[in-house]
């Protein structure tokens, strides 16, 4: 049986250490399963965050070779072929807990900063499939915030006081474009959340496991609304005058 | 002894699934201080992975349906063993339970006309799922999450309850420890709700997540509350067979609703063989007719006259179609039979599907718009769970309450899909105004004393402080074994006696465990109390599996294969005797109404 080297992350927030485990690798096996193995068979006390197994619920975020992934998601075969070493760390933006987990609390508190969803009083509630396929775009996120960490104003310079994160610029632009909401979160993006940190990198775009395109379809729309409002007195006269949300 | 911290609450809501989230907002709407403790972060439950839908009678897409049809699908889906009373109030404030949902912010996929869209689910009688795509589940606990963050609710994550307790007879509160460093807490409180999902993880194949170690039906066993109809544990038809490693992953019934068709390696559609006589008119006589039906509903027709494909069959009779297929030799190569979607437009598949379309992918590197699927059953769902009242959810433990899936009646013999998203906000509301109601005329928090706090932790901390043990994963594997072989989809005297003298040799084995290293975010040691939870389900499966002497919904037995009418009328409930040991004991369903008899009685149901 094909066997994978491994080097997974020990550690607390006083410091750790990569520690080398051999497993073997069965077809269509991932990352997760490989850690799953290490419990059952060498170290029961090996800290991994999971659910679904299925990448639906965004718990298991890890980097694998670097990359940030999720690892119910990543296939070990293709490493363990090539007889590569398969490294599994903690995503690197938040603090450490134990081994792969890590204190990603901030980001709930960032949400409850959010205005909530504010519907027109009056709504008929009549809703046509064209006019949500966006807002259904950004509510497919599972909240595994690899796109918070790869940020690299989160990641690098540690802003998490000063920018929300691409996380939750999918989630305001699900609300801002929901349209029957009523609420308007030009105000804080522009202020506390920080919307002009963002310089388009696009690297959360690219590790989203949910394909969500978060600068394209979020972040980039919701700068520009920032520009009509704030910057550009005729655009907004036209935005308030004209056009529904 | 090790410290612990305490908090006070009204209402303490264990679980953050669908039911737990929307009875503390429910609680939390009447003014009163609400914890909700959770296992996982928020938002990560159970919950969030259902993908077909939410059952709801609105009759959106077909006109004809409303509540009558609705409750009449779900007793016969559950062989009239349901709780009347339940399924009655399920089906009549489903739909405003949705609604509710789309006002907090859900956005459902829609019908031509702008309204929430359905979709067609086995055993239900017209178009009745509101969904989104297939990841229904994310857009209720998103939908609640937000909510519940702005309803001024005290939250808890990676924190496990381990105990009730209780003054004299009513409840008092709960202790527990935090996952992330082992510290203790005990929430002092006037009602509890146990809204902890099911016990899939007493079964290898399974579709179910670690978190389903049924804490919620062993925390209320312990504490005096009464188990019901634990014998009907839900074999999914459809789970992934292969690769090994993703073995038991959900394959959501909606490819069937959207036209799936199963066959068997002989090409034969082989779902005709199996439908029950007296239902048999409820489906296409014919490929033709099933063709016609399929159709129709990609052209994206409201209503069809066509009768549903014979795939659309109850969850029981499929998986047991798919099992004896399989044994008689004509499974495909890795042990299940075919699902295949693949005639259909490969875009629309991508559209109806897009999470089983890359499950596929990315797991096994099959295109399901290209070639058919296989699957075979997975263990799913527990229909049993802890006996409440309807209409206020409450166990027979004063201040205990009880919704969604840790809870029993709602469901009979056999669930129908998307009946538990439904089940999860009519009764997690339910549950939430009763406690509310039960917290606020109690004057003063009950006594805790500290001695009952002292043993919770003793319990806790024993396997941690022993130097030798079974390692938990390895006994876990064991009781892997058992259920599979004895508790499983067809069952028989000889294997579950076997199976309950198993679990007794099995009991010895988990006071031993032990669970190495500290305890900072420590699996194996959580492990070890999961164990003793997962085993109180697993006997009173076994037991109460023994004790039925038939065959009906998800309970099958090979040597009482018929229906026994004079057993629809008594469920088996599951408690501790004053002994410390499992009891068992009939109890007679409670008497119909005569107007609701009327409407079982009677083919089509005409609604107002
Ligand atoms: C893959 C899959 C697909 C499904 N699809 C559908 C569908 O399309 N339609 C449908 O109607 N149903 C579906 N179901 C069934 C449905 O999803 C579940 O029955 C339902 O979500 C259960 O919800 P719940 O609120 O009861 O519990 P859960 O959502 O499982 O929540 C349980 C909560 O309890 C917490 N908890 C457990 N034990 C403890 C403890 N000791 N201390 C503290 N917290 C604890 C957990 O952390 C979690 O927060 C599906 C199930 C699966 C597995
Ligand atoms: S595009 Fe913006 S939000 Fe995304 S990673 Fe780059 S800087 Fe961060
Ligand atoms: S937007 Fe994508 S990457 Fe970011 S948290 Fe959501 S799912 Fe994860
Ligand atoms: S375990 Fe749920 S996303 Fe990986």
């Amino acid at each position: 049986m094909l066997e994978a080297r491994m080097k997974v992350w020990r550690g607390d927030k006083n410091g750790g250490a990569f520690k080398e485990y051999k497993v073997p690798v069965e077809t269509g096996m991932v990352v997760l399963d490989a850690m799953h193995y290490i419990q059952r068979e060498i170290e029961p006390d090996l800290a991994v965050r999971w659910n679904c197994k299925a990448a639906k619920c965004g718990s298991c975020s890890a980097e694998v070779n670097g990359r940030p992934s999720l690892m119910c998601k990543t296939r070990m075969e293709g490493f363990a072929q090539q007889g590569q070493e398969i490294m599994v760390e903690p995503i690197q933006a938040f603090p450490i807990i134990k081994d792969l987990v890590t204190d990603v609390s901030w980001n709930y508190e960032v949400n409850k900063r959010i205005q909530p969803f504010t519907p027109k009083p009056d709504a008929d509630w009549i809703i046509y499939q064209e006019d949500i396929e966006r807002v259904q775009e950004f509510r497919k996120c599972i909240e595994c915030f690899l796109c918070q960490d790869v940020c690299h104003v989160i990641r690098d310079s540690n802003r998490k006081d000063a920018f929300i994160g691409p996380r939750f610029m999918v989630r305001v632009a699900s609300l801002e474009m929901h349209p029957l909401d009523t609420g308007d979160r030009l105000k804080f993006l522009k202020e506390r959340g920080g919307a002009g940190y963002c310089n388009i990198t696009k690297c959360c775009t690219e590790v989203c496991p949910e394909d969500i395109h978060i600068t394209d379809n979020a972040i980039i729309p919701l700068k520009e609304r920032i520009v009509d409002e704030y910057y550009d007195p005729i655009a907004r006269f036209f935005k308030h005058v004209f056009v529904k949300k | 002894m090790s410290n612990y911290e305490t908090r006070e609450h009204d209402v303490l809501v264990v679980g953050a699934g669908g039911a737990g989230l929307r009875a503390a907002i429910e609680a939390a709407s009447k003014g009163l201080r609400v914890a909700l403790v959770c296992k996982s972060l928020l938002g990560k439950a159970h919950t969030v992975m259902a993908e077909g839908g939410i059952a709801a009678a609105m009759a959106t897409v077909d006109s004809r349906d409303g509540w009558q049809t609705h409750f009449r699908d779900t007793m016969i889906g559950g062989k009239y063993l349901n709780n009347w009373r339940m399924a009655q109030l399920h089906a009549q404030e489903a739909p405003e339970c949705v609604t509710e949902l789309e006002r907090w912010g859900a956005v459902f996929d829609r019908t031509h006309d702008g309204k929430i869209l359905q979709r067609a689910f086995g055993g239900h009688t017209y178009k009745r799922l509101c969904h989104v795509g297939d990841r229904t589940g994310l857009e209720l606990i998103r939908t609640l999450q937000d909510k519940g963050v702005h309803s001024g609710i005290d939250v808890y994550m990676e924190c496990t309850i381990s105990k009730l307790l209780k003054d004299e007879d009513r409840i008092a509160g709960a202790f527990g420890y935090f996952r992330e460093d082992g510290r203790y807490i005990l929430f002092r409180a006037k009602a509890v709700v146990l809204a902890t999902g099911g016990v899939g993880k007493a079964f290898l194949v399974t579709s179910n997540s670690w978190e389903y170690t049924a804490d919620g039906h062993a925390l209320a066993y312990d504490a005096g509350a009464d188990l019901i109809d634990m014998e009907f544990v839900q074999f999914h038809p459809t789970g992934m067979v292969a690769p090994t490693g993703v073995r038991g992953i959900l394959v959501t019934e909606a490819v069937r609703g959207e036209g799936g068709i199963l066959r068997n390696s002989l090409g034969e559609r082989f779902m005709w063989k199996y439908l029950p006589e007296a239902l048999k008119n409820d489906y296409a006589a014919d490929e033709a007719e099933a063709k016609l039906w399929v159709e129709d509903t990609l052209s994206g027709k409201l209503r069809t006259d066509h009768r549903r494909p014979p795939e659309l069959s109850t969850r029981d009779n499929v998986a047991r179609a798919i099992y004896q297929e399989v044994k008689a030799g004509r499974g495909s190569p890795s042990g299940g039979v075919f699902l295949d979607i693949s005639y259909q437009p490969a875009d629309r598949v991508k559209k109806k599907l897009p999470s089983m379309y890359h499950q596929f992918k990315d797991l096994a590197d099959v295109d399901i718009t290209k070639v058919p699927m296989e699957v075979g059953p997975t263990m799913h769902y527990i229909m049993g769970g802890i006996r409440v009242d309807a209409d206020t959810a409450e166990s027979r433990v004063p201040g205990l309450f009880a919704a969604g899936e840790c809870s029993g009646g709602m469901h009979g013999a056999n669930r129908l899909g998307g009946n538990s998203l439904s089940d999860l906000i009519v009764f997690g509301r339910r549950a939430g105004r009763g406690a509310a109601t039960y917290a606020s005329n109690l004057g003063t928090l009950p006594r805790i004393s500290d001695a009952e706090v002292n043993d919770a932790i003793d319990e806790l901390e024993a396997p941690l402080k022993r130097s030798e043990g079974p390692n938990p994963y390895h006994v876990q594997k064991k009781m892997y074994e058992i259920t599979g072989e004895c508790f499983s989809i067809f069952r028989e005297e000889g294997d579950l006696t076997k199976g309950l003298r198993l679990m007794e040799e099995l009991k010895e084995e988990i006071k031993r465990v032990r669970g190495p290293g500290g305890k900072a975010y420590n699996p194996g040691w959580h492990l070890c109390r999961d164990l003793r939870n997962l085993a109180i389900a697993a006997e009173a499966i076994g037991r109460s599996a023994l004790s039925r002497r038939e065959s009906r919904g998800a309970h099958s037995r090979l040597d009482y294969t018929e229906t026994d009418e004079k057993l629809g009328h008594e469920n088996t409930s599951i408690f501790r005797g004053p002994d410390g040991s499992m009891h068992l004991e009939k109890t007679p369903l409670p008497e119909m109404p005569a107007e609701l008899k009327e409407i079982l009685k009677k083919k089509e149901v005409a609604h107002a």
